[in-house]
């Protein structure tokens, strides 16, 4: 039996809470979702194509709650501040489990033209905008979105309007919190009108170790002519956490588009880029970095299709795995008929440091047209003995040369981040990872809770 | 034992990848002096100063070295470093993504570290880069950047000697330490290490020409060939190599 199952049972005992406790413009696509699982009947498995290293369905098998009837669940907010990026200023949001929590100066600090609020919320106050824009990228026919799709019932909106730029990034902060296996089904809708520019900087984290979680995430970004988007996903999670993160794109001419997903601690982790550029004189980056030890699992997928003329793209993907390890690249770069003067580039470049640690990278390039510039490649290798034996000769000893040479090797990624102050954090960040801190937010587990 | 020994070097052999290179080395060095090895190509000089700074290439199949009463072959790269061995490199490797800066404070510290010292502070740390740069003219812009990473043939060996200069070392050894200079560069490297020559160090320059002896002056020159010192002499031995060449060594070991 699939592990999709508990989940479907669950929606039809509990359809018409879940319905309830959101917004009909949400509601609305639930029965498309359910008929759209029955047919799939199970999630993805290492025998279907582009999930050979990652089984879905045994990300979900374990038999975690969900929490229809939104039921206040205790977090630990106070410590989560602590993991704002030292002088940056952010507007800051949480997600606690499933729920969207706004801090107060989110609130007071909006400027006119921008919203960020629950999902619901706006598909309550705005269901015309909402339903213009919600489930148009994500499609049904893929398992783990119609899931998301069943579930979700709050969600986040981003709505930045024409010509309006938000000078402070916005945070999203997304923590875990529960005393028993539990699943949050999140969604973050961002529409970026025209011209509008808004950087946004997401960090997941759990509390209460030792529980698992399940992060099914589907996020829909709109980049309007000519708008900028920052984004930035660090995961900062345990190794009993699964994520699930499905991301759709679409850009309109002369959109901007700068991206880092980090993970630094995770459990098994599955991130899907889809990124579809329409509009002429587009810019996409797509950077990523992984370092995994233990026996952390990182799956990134990128399908990058360019459908007009003079755009750019560079993808750039680097893991450094240690111990038992297992990481995975697979991403394609589609240049379709008539998209000319595109330059599109990818890169996926690995440190296996242990003998035990595993990479399975698959990089493609798909060419339907002439005058493009275009390369991708894959290295897979180990740390340099040569550089390692110099360092020791000067005193540096083993153990911190390989720190020092795996940090080294991630730099590039980091330098690719347009923020400054977000670059001196993740720098920091993975410095204190390689260090050996499980996490950077020890303040997040050890502070005591209070209740929200 | 003899205090005044350094290094005590007896029948060292070593081999890498089933080949034997060193075929029985004896050495003896003593504090305030200058060694010179010389040899043709392909007799084991490079293996030689590897073996002695723990290179794991180098299987050591039989003999030992013996650094101021310790057992040197036992130790791991980084604590040879920490008791005073220095080796610079003939081909410096270059280090994408480490600064100068952080690679020497990691040293630097590693050090202190060992013999129960607390780290530098940040202030302390720069002074002593300031001073020390001075000794080989190294500028100041290298400290930013990643360690011998674009850096031109004399600035790599320059910042050997730097290292050498931070580090104090109790021997070092220079391995084709000349090569790649040119003369102006020759005369400031070997400059830098004159300045760091006292009575209590001790150094072994590795070389395959005379050029670098005229700056650099030996007070013992070894001659090795097939992986053995088959003759050692003063500083007339390099001048006699100079003139005459290997030829007649070989000649004269492989009639034996």
């Amino acid at each position: 039996m699939s592990s999709l199952t508990q989940y479907t049972d669950l929606y039809r005992q509990t359809a018409a809470k879940i319905d309830a406790n959101s917004a009909p413009v949400l509601n609305a696509l639930r029965p498309a979702a359910l008929e759209a699982l029955d047919r799939a009947g199970r999630l993805p498995l290492p025998s279907d194509e582009g999930f050979e290293k990652t089984s879905i369905e045994e990300m979900y098998a374990p038999d975690f709650g969900l929490n229809p009837d939104r039921l206040p669940i205790e977090a630990d907010i106070a410590a989560t501040f602590r993991c704002d990026v030292p002088n940056l200023s952010t507007l800051l949001a949480l997600v606690v489990n499933d729920r969207f929590v706004p801090t107060s100066t989110l609130i007071k600090n909006l400027p006119e033209g921008v919203t960020v609020c629950s999902l619901r919320e706006a598909a309550l106050n705005h269901p015309d905008l909402v339903a213009k824009y919600y489930g148009r990228l994500a499609p049904l026919d893929v398992p783990g979105v119609a899931l998301n799709t069943l579930l979700c019932q709050e969600g986040v909106f981003i709505h930045v309007g024409a010509g309006v730029r938000l000078h402070k990034p916005l945070q999203l902060v997304n923590i875990f919190s529960a005393r028993f296996p539990f699943m949050a089904p999140r969604r973050i809708l961002l529409v970026a009108e025209d011209g509008a520019e808004v950087q946004l900087l997401k960090c997941d984290h759990t509390q209460t170790p030792g529980v698992k979680y399940l992060s099914s995430e589907v996020v829909e970004i709109y980049a309007g002519a000519g708008a900028r988007i920052g984004w930035y996903d660090l995961e900062e999670s345990s190794a009993e956490t699964a994520r699930y993160s499905q991301f759709y794109l679409r850009q309109e001419r002369d959109s901007h588009f700068d991206s880092c997903t980090a993970t630094l601690c995770n459990g098994s982790t599955r991130n899907e880029y889809n990124i579809d550029v329409v509009g002429n004189g587009c810019h996409t980056l797509l950077a990523g970095m992984a370092i995994g030890t233990g026996s952390q699992h990182v799956d990134n997928n990128s399908q990058l299709t360019h459908r007009s003329e003079h755009s750019s793209s560079r993808q750039l993907f680097k893991y450094v795995l240690d111990d038992r390890a297992t990481g995975a690249f697979e991403g394609s770069i589609e240049v379709a008929h008539g998209a000319r003067f595109t330059e599109a580039y990818q890169s996926n470049r690995n440190i296996l440091a242990s003998r035990d640690a595993r990479m399975h990278t698959k990089p493609q390039l798909l060419i339907y047209n002439d005058d493009v510039k275009c390369s991708h490649g894959a290295t897979t290798g180990q740390l340099d003995a040569e550089a390692l034996f110099y360092m020791q000769t000067r005193g540096i000893p083993m153990k911190e040369a390989r720190r020092m040479l795996m940090q080294a090797f991630l730099v590039d990624v980091i330098d690719a981040i347009s923020l400054e102050q977000l670059r001196d954090r993740l720098r920091h960040m993975v410095e204190n990872r390689f260090s050996g801190d499980h996490t950077t937010c020890t303040t997040c587990r050890n502070n005591p809770a209070s209740k929200i | 034992m003899d205090k005044d020994i350094l290094l005590k070097v007896s029948g060292l052999r070593a081999k890498v990848e089933n080949k034997e290179i060193l075929r029985g080395i004896d050495l003896e060095i003593h504090p305030g002096e200058v060694h010179a090895i010389m040899g043709p190509n392909g007799s084991g000089k490079s293996t030689l100063s590897g073996v002695l700074a723990g290179d794991p290439a180098y299987t050591v199949t039989g003999g030992s070295a013996i650094f101021h009463g310790i057992n040197l072959l036992e130790l791991s790269p980084e604590d040879r470093s920490h008791e005073g061995l220095f080796l610079s490199f003939q081909y410096p490797v270059e280090i994408p993504g480490v600064s100068m800066v952080n690679f020497m404070r990691a040293a630097v510290n590693a050090k202190r570290e060992y013999f129960h010292e607390a780290p530098l502070s940040a202030g302390e740390f720069l002074k002593l880069m300031r001073a020390k740069r001075a000794i080989v003219e190294l500028d100041n812009k290298l400290a930013s950047r990643s360690v011998n990473e674009g850096f031109s043939g004399g600035e790599k060996k320059r910042n050997e000697i730097f290292q050498m200069a931070v580090l104090e070392p109790r021997l070092a050894i220079l391995d084709e330490t000349d090569s790649g200079l040119d003369i102006d560069a020759l005369r400031v490297v070997a400059g830098g290490v004159n300045k760091l020559k006292t009575d209590r160090n001790a150094t072994i320059v590795i070389t395959h020409y005379q050029r670098l002896l005229d700056y650099i002056k030996p007070d013992f020159v070894h001659v090795l060939y097939k992986g053995r010192i088959v003759r050692t002499g003063g500083p007339e031995l390099a001048l006699e190599l100079e003139e005459r060449g290997y030829d007649w060594i070989k000649e004269l070991e492989d009639n034996k």
